[in-house]
């Protein structure tokens, strides 16, 4: 957080279906190498909400503005389609709950890590594979898997296979949606402590939607309560958890099992 | 006694013709585009060429002539059956010669003659949209397509090389064409991509099932995609023509017997007439005269 500006500027966002609210009256900045939490129940939101900021579901009203890598502030719903695609597949990263919503299932490993490169003009196979190959060291899975096809990967591979695909072209802004979601404890564990070393070596910044309060301790900075589509209650991640102020959140904070 | 049925010339109808024309003259204006059009029922099934039995239908002209090769062969099914069709309902001259023909309709093949000014290529295409097999929405690929997004095309070169260690695509091999629209050249052999490049004649590709029409103008710049570190090539083949001796040409692999034997011969039967005619003799074109 050295630089003097946000990154990512929301204001008064809000997303109806028809007359029912899907999230409204969010607004917050995102700085430079900053992790958000989006915690909350089923129904709350957060997906809703994380959809709408990454140029994926125009919202109702509100704007989101983001800083280019010029230094300029675009409203993203502002650029054009060609514009908006581009953005995605270089500057930001979406990794999925599912792995196979963001994964080619049907080609190789190293061919999904090297997509994004060819996609920006990469044209030589030696450098995108030696590219591959280092990433797919980084998200720890072994050199003699990258002419596999992830069908053949287990879930916590998968995801770190999504993951490696998503960082290869040196994003700024990485969403996540429920990236531990269906993976057991022990996957999640390594899972979050790969994440958590990489949000921090490469000062990425990432908005993680999750109901899992441990994955928004362990991984964030900043955290926001939502209900019923609005956020309830916004703070530092450790004053959230320790000192919850609303009711709900207070009600959220101490339905975690104690093993 | 019943009269026979009377076909308006080449078979389609007036409409339905001009209708393909503007597609066509659409597709020239923008090389490489694939452009919508209404295809008709044609009295063949699909896959037998009915896309460029519809563009072909809709260019010709009682004086021109037609060639249609089929895998290189004026003589195989597919070639025999259109041209009967197109002497039936359009009463044109039909030729097997590549440099009589002003137009020629082919499935798989360019010929080996270079092709001059005032000749018309028309292919028959079975799946127009080079990206299919990787995306399989056609609301995407469009975008794609308008978009100029084409890394994905080099995710299946990608995959070849990482399988095979080299390119195995040998057919359908993607073209960019004008540095805009990457296009599939339909099933013809990557040798054949070359002879696409800045050619004289005028090259249009017709999908009947896909309701597709593209075109590549003359002397259009037509590029195969490839690596920096493995860049395109086309098929070489060890030895020459078993029949005519020519190098350099495509070859179909002919099985002679039960016990092995084998040999190659040009796939374009008209180069090799036309070559044996001039005299040339290959490693086994003398025992063919000889066994007849």
């Amino acid at each position: 957080m050295t630089t003097e500006q946000p990154l990512l500027r929301v204001s008064n966002l809000a997303k109806y279906y028809g007359s029912r609210l899907g999230c409204a009256d969010v607004s917050f900045e995102l700085w430079p190498g900053e992790v958000l939490a989006i915690v909350g129940e089923s129904g709350s939101g957060k997906t809703t909400l994380l959809n709408s900021l990454s140029a994926t579901l125009e919202p109702s009203a509100g704007e989101t503005l983001y800083r280019m890598r010029d230094g300029q502030w675009r409203n993203i719903y502002d650029l054009s389609e060609a514009e908006r695609r581009f953005l995605v597949r270089t500057d930001w990263g979406f990794v999925h709950q599912n792995p196979a919503d963001g994964l080619r299932m049907t080609v190789s490993a190293g061919a999904n890590v090297g997509e994004r490169l060819m996609a920006v003009g990469d044209r030589h196979y030696g450098n995108i594979r030696a590219t591959a190959l280092d990433w797919l060291g980084r998200v720890e899975i072994a050199a003699d898997r990258i002419d596999d096809q992830p069908r053949s990967f287990s879930g916590g591979m998968r995801q770190r296979l999504q993951i490696a695909r998503n960082l290869v072209t040196g994003p700024r802004l990485v969403f996540m949606d429920e990236p531990t979601g269906g993976l057991d404890v022990s996957v999640q564990a390594r899972l979050l402590d790969l994440l958590r070393g990489l949000v921090g070596e490469l000062g990425l910044a990432a908005i993680v939607v999750t109901h899992d309060l441990a994955v928004a301790r362990l991984l964030s900075h900043r955290m926001m309560v939502m209900k019923d589509g609005h956020v309830i209650e916004a703070g530092l991640t450790d004053r959230v958890l320790d000192d919850p102020r609303e009711p709900y959140t207070q009600l959220l904070v101490s339905s975690i099992l104690q093993v | 006694m019943t009269t026979v049925a009377q076909y308006n010339f080449a078979y389609l109808d007036e409409q339905t013709k001009r209708m393909i024309r503007r597609a066509i003259l659409k597709a020239v204006a923008v090389p490489g585009y694939q452009v919508p059009f209404s295809s008709r029922e044609m009295p063949m099934p699909y896959g037998w060429g009915t896309g460029g039995v519809q563009v072909t239908a809709s260019i010709i002209g009682p004086s021109d002539v037609l060639k249609v090769i089929d895998q290189g062969a004026d003589d195989t099914t597919n070639a025999v059956s259109i041209r009967a069709f197109f002497a039936k309902v359009a009463q044109v001259e039909t030729t097997t010669r590549t440099a009589e023909a002003t137009i020629i309709q082919t499935r798989h093949r360019i010929p080996e003659k270079p092709l001059g000014k005032g000749q018309i290529l028309v292919y028959q295409v079975p799946i127009p949209e080079p990206l299919r097999y990787l995306e399989p929405r056609e609301t995407e690929t469009r975008k794609m397509h308008a978009l100029e997004e084409y890394g994905l095309m080099h995710v299946k070169l990608y995959e070849d090389i990482a399988r095979h260690g080299r390119i195995a695509t040998t057919f359908a091999y993607p073209v960019k064409v004008e540095g805009r629209y990457v296009m599939d050249p339909s099933p013809t052999p990557k040798f054949d991509n070359p002879k696409m490049h800045m050619s004289a004649a005028l090259q249009l590709f017709g999908a009947g099932r896909e309701h597709r029409i593209y075109a590549v103008p003359p002397h259009t710049e037509v590029v195969s995609l490839d690596f920096e570190d493995h860049p395109f090539t086309i098929q070489h083949f060890p030895e020459p023509c078993a029949l005519c001796g020519a190098r350099e040409v495509y070859l179909d692999e002919v099985i002679l017997d039960d016990h092995g034997g084998h040999m190659f011969v040009c796939s374009d039967t008209d180069h090799c007439e036309d070559r044996r005619a001039a005299g040339h003799v290959g490693p086994l074109g003398v025992a063919q005269k000889a066994a007849e």
